[in-house]
């Protein structure tokens, strides 16, 4: 017997009211980004000390482009939950933990934002 | 501490281990490590957008951010980043597993913290052998 309502129960989002979503989000860009990690930290290796016009080749083309774009995006995404877990776990005072989580989101959209448009100046 | 049974005569309890005493259990430094590498790389994406940002503008820019990388400091810090890197995606996954209940018997949980670190370590090498072979290359 549970003493949740049944309306309660359907939304499964517990006393916290977000559910597992943190948690599932945090899973599913980890996983994305297993692939995409071995491929950047391998093309990172391949152009090293590469001349300029050869890496800007190397990122005009569409697959490497978006790759790039969704390692970038995928990595801002899973470091934003990431960090989000340390500052509310070593941050007690609420509005250092406020200010802290803000910053952490704003960085996270400021840098996304500033590799989308290099990436896309650079591919399209 | 004066324990109820004790018949009133003061007596010292046994306290739990203190960190410093303590003996660091291999899946404990593997999740520290895991926390600390997850903040550098966050602060490692700053280099990203910077290599993303001086690419997008130009020669100049560009030479400029390869001199930084070249610098011996710089090449430290890259080597930083790519164990981070390594590490903590090679943790992330044996978080993974952990994730859909499977791994956590203690001998398992420590033998694949071990493997974990050596496997960081060889990839790591790997990739700047492979890196070192491809500024050769490129000249």
């Amino acid at each position: 017997m549970s003493v949740k309502t049944p309306l309660g129960r359907v939304r499964g989002l517990g006393s916290a009211k977000s559910g597992v979503e943190h948690f599932w989000h945090q899973r599913m860009t980890a996983i994305a980004l297993v692939p995409l990690t071995i491929w950047f930290v391998w093309s990172v290796a391949r152009y090293a000390g590469a001349p300029y016009g050869e890496v800007i080749g190397f990122l005009s083309n569409p697959f490497n482009a978006a790759a790039m774009l969704l390692f970038v995006l995928a990595g801002l995404y899973h470091m934003v939950l990431g960090v989000q877990v340390v500052i509310e776990d070593y941050v007690p005072q609420e509005g250092m933990k406020l200010a802290l989580l803000l910053l952490t989101r704003f960085a996270a959209f400021a840098v996304g934002m500033v590799c989308a448009i290099a990436v896309l100046r650079i591919a399209v | 501490m004066t324990e109820a049974r004790s018949g009133g005569r003061p007596f010292s309890r046994p306290r739990s281990p203190h960190l410093q005493i303590y003996r660091w259990p291999i899946t404990m430094g593997t999740s520290i490590l895991h926390r600390v590498t997850g903040m550098a790389l966050s602060f490692g994406t700053l280099i990203l957008a910077w290599w993303l940002v001086a690419a997008s503008m130009g020669a100049d820019s560009y030479a400029v951010f390869e001199g930084a990388a070249f610098h011996w400091f710089g090449r430290l810090v890259l080597f930083g980043f790519t164990l981070a890197l390594v590490f903590h995606a090679l943790n992330g996954i044996r978080h993974l597993f952990w994730d859909v209940g499977r791994g956590f018997k203690m001998a398992t949980a420590n033998a694949t913290g071990v493997v974990v670190y050596i496997v960081t370590l060889a990839v790591t090498v790997l990739v700047w052998v492979v890196a070192y072979r491809s500024m050769g290359d490129w000249r």
